[in-house]
């Protein structure tokens, strides 16, 4: 007796939930792997999967097992040249066989040394943020109503025959008829039962003229039942569209960084990873996100992202030389009607001293009323510098639209990112 | 024999084809006298195949990390090409459920049915280990109470509590079967109503087993050992347990004194699955060999019969030979025995040995030379274990095909010997060794409880009994630091080579080995 099942259908996945029990139990390992990656990886290119390796001493499952020494016997196939007694080095070198036979080839994985496997898109994103969600922004507190959409709106009495709301229309014809009907219904139901009245009197009593009467009026009202129109034109009803402020989908983000002497590459990764949080989060709300790389130490120049984050430059630090590029950049190419405009700075506080006035100055009356949003991280332990107190004085300005925090080590960025976000959705 | 219309050419198939190929497939096993449960054959996905490779096969399964790393290694061996998924799957129950992958060929789906529905299937049922230890019509039934019960403990636990136990109980594992007695068989949901039952049942006796108040530890006291200073006679109880166990998970489910009565049931559902797949350990030889024979034999009669053509056979063949195919030693692709191979050439010489036995053959098998094959074969499939199965069975022909040859690796000596080749004076000290290298108990150190310590420390004395001087791995650390999280106290190893203990091992470490 035999079934045949078909199971195609059946759900998938069955051993998601272990495998998310492995991931979780390896965090550590796989966060490493991660973390490297994101360092490798241009920032454009964080979503996709990643191949983890760990190695596999660190997730073997010890059983009681046979060492190596003492006295075995190996039974292998393909003896070509050997005769009994004959006496061999041991390969290797070490104690015990080469694993030809059952005693060493149990235990599962062993001669490999890195269990690798990978990371599904959404995982590896997933140990980017150490498993916390990008913070739900509205989209409407941070873009420009500039554009429009024609959106549904209802139903309106007016229209072009395109747009006939069928259902809506034939609806209201029903109506209409009825209301316009029954009074004549009534009228011809009274004069029905007059004459009816009428008629059933002793024809004696009969009045002709009244009877002929009520005829006629009958006739006039069962011909007005008829002309009641089954469709007019106060019934139509149009489906309705309006324009609706459409949040542009385009945006323009610019990574500014200090890359002087004072900026090392660990600062740099730290503002890698500042950066990636906000392009992904920018590309989350809109359809196209352009990034412009900005670096300055005392010139600023724009430059493509792998000499962005790896070319070394030494020299002091202007920073209103970036802020002056952007401005130019943005007069030049991304008219703020049309983009969406955000900067992320980073830098390590370091600042020619009379050039941070500038830069307030630069900022309050040339950008910010342009942009949607600055953010400014200073990555430094130490205390902050002429840049920072003029930073704030902006701040005070823009609450809100600009943002500023200290971030020391890598593990800060994601708090502070949040922070920096956070607020916007309470003032909307 | 006439020869008929083939049922199906090409590699494609549909539903109507499987069964008509089934139907001429039960027939002939019908004629071959191949005893089966009924067959239960699902088409399913490459996914659903890694799903089912990762839960060892296990239909329904318990949530634990280690399945989710085997299916990672899976998926990952299989997306890079190193493997060819999952020819068979098949799973020891009544109904037998065998898997077909839907990206199998024509010639695939017939070979799988033939070696999984009908091959392994006949082993599972008549196999005298897996009518002794398993119960086929109760496991998918007891897979479902284990699953539900541990997810149950889950959500009142938590997760990493259960993890930790299952670990550790994972650990010992091949220490959790009973070697002489038969489980009797239950299904789920009287296993659920007896689990209630046992939970304070077991409880009870464990308290028993515990209530003396713990004396002073005394360490240079021996448990058990009679002594002058011991005048109370607090030891003169005997060693408990009075003989050794070998079951030891079985042990700490009934007398590790600190468990909650949840972990003893899930140190219960761990044994219960390890004996489920004890037999599998011990017959893979044959049960490889025996499902190889008879697709083989199948397939070579459909072909006869002229129910597949040419094509398909071709096809055939280079599959069959792949899979009983017999690198070298000295080969870059050996990595053992095959098993496939190995029984596959048993069981054919064995058929050879009734049908046209040698000279030779009448003095190595006075017994079987000659004699009505399948009665033969199918004594021999039922009433052994690889070990067992390899001393009657491996020919001197066989020996001499596989040119299997015997190498003594003694760690006093400097050079490896050769000990035996495919000769005259070889053949039985060959047969003897491999058999030798099928046996459990020589794959697996001898590892038993020896005594647990009720009136003292609380301590666990275990005993490694070594073989041929072998010594234990270096896991056996991270296996005693699970035991101790089972058991709850001081565990100790102890190494014998003879009568002599060659080395202890100790859970927790003592103050003076931590510091190194």
């Amino acid at each position: 007796m035999t079934y045949f099942i078909d199971r195609r259908a059946n759900a998938k996945h069955k051993s998601a939930v272990n495998r998310q029990r492995f991931l979780d139990r390896y965090r550590t390992h796989i966060k490493r792997s991660v973390e490297e990656a994101v360092n490798r990886r241009s920032i454009t290119d964080m979503e996709r999967g990643e191949k983890v390796s760990i190695p596999s001493r660190d997730i073997s499952e010890p059983v009681f097992q046979h060492g190596p020494g003492g006295r075995r016997s190996i039974v292998a196939p393909g003896n070509k040249e050997f005769v009994e007694g004959d006496r061999l080095r041991r390969p290797g070198g070490g104690s015990g066989g080469d694993g030809a036979g059952e005693g060493g080839a149990s235990n599962q994985g062993e001669g490999m040394d890195e269990f690798a496997f990978t990371l599904s898109r959404e995982e590896f994103l997933d140990f980017v943020f150490d498993g916390l969600e990008l913070p739900h922004l509205e989209r409407k507190a941070l873009v420009d109503l500039d554009e429009v959409r024609r959106v549904r709106a209802g139903v309106s009495k007016e229209g072009v025959p395109a747009r006939i709301n069928i259902v809506r229309s034939m609806r209201e014809a029903q109506a209409r008829r009825i209301a316009m009907r029954a009074p004549i219904r009534r009228a011809l139901r009274e004069a029905t039962e007059a004459l009816a009245e009428e008629e059933r009197k002793d024809p004696v009593l009969r009045n002709p003229a009244r009877i002929s009467e009520l005829k006629v009026e009958i006739e006039r009202l069962k011909k007005r039942l008829e002309t009641v129109p089954f469709i007019d034109t106060y019934d139509l009803r149009y489906n309705n569209l309006i324009d609706q402020p459409q949040p542009s989908s385009k945006a323009v983000m610019f990574c500014v960084m200090d890359v002087s002497g004072s900026m090392t590459q660990a600062h740099k990764d730290i503002a890698k990873r500042f950066f990636l949080l906000l392009y992904l989060f920018l590309e989350r709300n809109y359809d196209k996100v352009e990034l412009v790389f900005v670096r300055h130490h005392t010139a600023a120049k724009e430059v493509d992202e792998e000499e962005f984050f790896y070319s070394r430059e030494t020299g002091g630090t202007i920073v209103s030389s970036a802020l002056t590029l952007v401005d130019e950049i943005i007069e030049a190419r991304y008219p703020p009607g049309q983009w969406n405009l955000y900067v992320a700075q980073a830098s390590d506080g370091d600042n020619w001293d009379d050039d941070s006035i500038t830069c307030r100055e630069l900022l309050v009356e040339r950008l910010m009323p342009r942009l949607q949003y600055f953010t400014y991280v200073e990555i430094t332990p130490h205390a902050h510098q002429a840049l920072w107190e003029e930073y704030e004085r902006v701040e005070a300005e823009y609450d809100e639209r600009f943002a500023m925090r200290q971030i020391v080590e890598a593990g800060d960025i994601y708090p502070v990112f949040r922070e920096l976000f956070k607020r916007r959705i309470a003032s909307t | 024999m006439t020869r008929r219309k083939p049922i199906a050419t090409g590699s494609d198939w549909n539903f109507d084809i499987l069964h008509a190929f089934e139907e001429e497939i039960a027939r002939l096993a019908d004629e071959y006298r191949l005893d089966t449960y009924p067959n239960q054959i699902e088409v399913i996905t490459t996914e659903q195949m890694m799903d089912a490779y990762a839960s060892v096969g296990m239909p329904v399964g318990y949530h634990h990390w280690s399945f989710g790393k085997q299916f990672l290694a899976v998926e990952q061996a299989y997306r890079r090409g190193q493997m060819g998924l999952a020819y068979e799957l098949v799973i020891n129950s009544d109904p037998c459920i065998a898997y077909l992958m839907e990206e199998n060929t024509l010639m695939m789906q017939v070979l799988v049915m033939a070696h999984a529905c009908y091959g392994h299937n006949s082993f599972f049922k008549g196999n005298y280990l897996f009518r002794t230890w398993t119960d086929a019509s109760s496991i998918v039934d007891y897979l479902v109470f284990a699953r539900k019960y541990i997810s149950e403990c889950e959500e009142r636990h938590g997760v990493a509590a259960v993890e930790q136990l299952l670990d550790a109980c994972h650990a010992l594992q091949n220490y959790g079967v009973d070697r002489y007695k038969r489980p009797s068989p239950v299904s789920a949901a009287e296993e659920a109503r007896r689990q209630t039952e046992r939970e304070a049942h077991l409880q009870a006796q464990v308290n028993t087993l515990w209530r003396t108040i713990p004396g002073r530890p005394r360490d240079d006291i021996l448990p058990g050992m009679a002594d002058e200073e011991d005048p109370l006679g607090l030891h003169e109880g005997g060693r408990y347990p009075p003989e050794p166990q070998e079951n030891l998970l079985y042990f700490i489910e009934k007398n590790a004194p600190l468990l909650a009565p949840w972990q003893r049931e899930v140190v219960r559902i761990v044994r219960k699955l390890a004996q489920y797949f004890y037999p599998q350990r011990q017959t893979q030889v044959m049960n490889e060999g025996w499902a190889t024979f008879w697709h083989y034999t199948l397939m070579n009669r459909l072909y006869e019969e002229g129910l597949v053509d040419e094509g398909l056979m071709l096809e055939f063949l280079q599959s069959h030979t792949a899979v009983v195919n017999q690198p070298a030693f000295d080969s870059g692709y050996f990595s053992g025995i095959n098993p496939y191979a190995l029984g596959f050439a048993i069981f054919t010489d064995l058929r050879r040995i009734c049908e046209a036995p040698t000279e030779e053959d009448r003095q190595w098998f006075p017994d079987s030379a000659g004699g009505d094959w399948r009665e033969t074969l199918e004594f021999a499939m039922k009433n052994f274990k690889d070990e067992s199965f390899i001393q009657q069975f491996l020919s001197p022909k066989v020996i001499r095909d596989l040119k299997l040859f015997m190498v003594v690796d003694d760690d006093q000596e400097e050079m490896l010997e050769v000990a035996a080749i495919h000769d005259e004076r070889g053949y039985r000290r060959i047969r003897e060794s491999l058999a030798t290298q099928y046996a459990l108990a020589v794959r697996e150190p001898n590892i038993q409880v020896y005594a647990a310590d009720i009136r003292g420390d609380r301590s666990l004395t275990l005993r490694h009994v070594q073989d041929s001087r072998r010594p234990l791995a270096r896991s056996v650390y991270p296996v005693i630091r699970h035991l101790h999280q089972l058991w709850g106290f001081p565990v100790r190893l102890e190494s014998l080579h003879g009568e002599e203990v060659v080395r202890r091992y100790h859970w927790p470490l003592p103050e003076e080995e931590r510091r190194d």
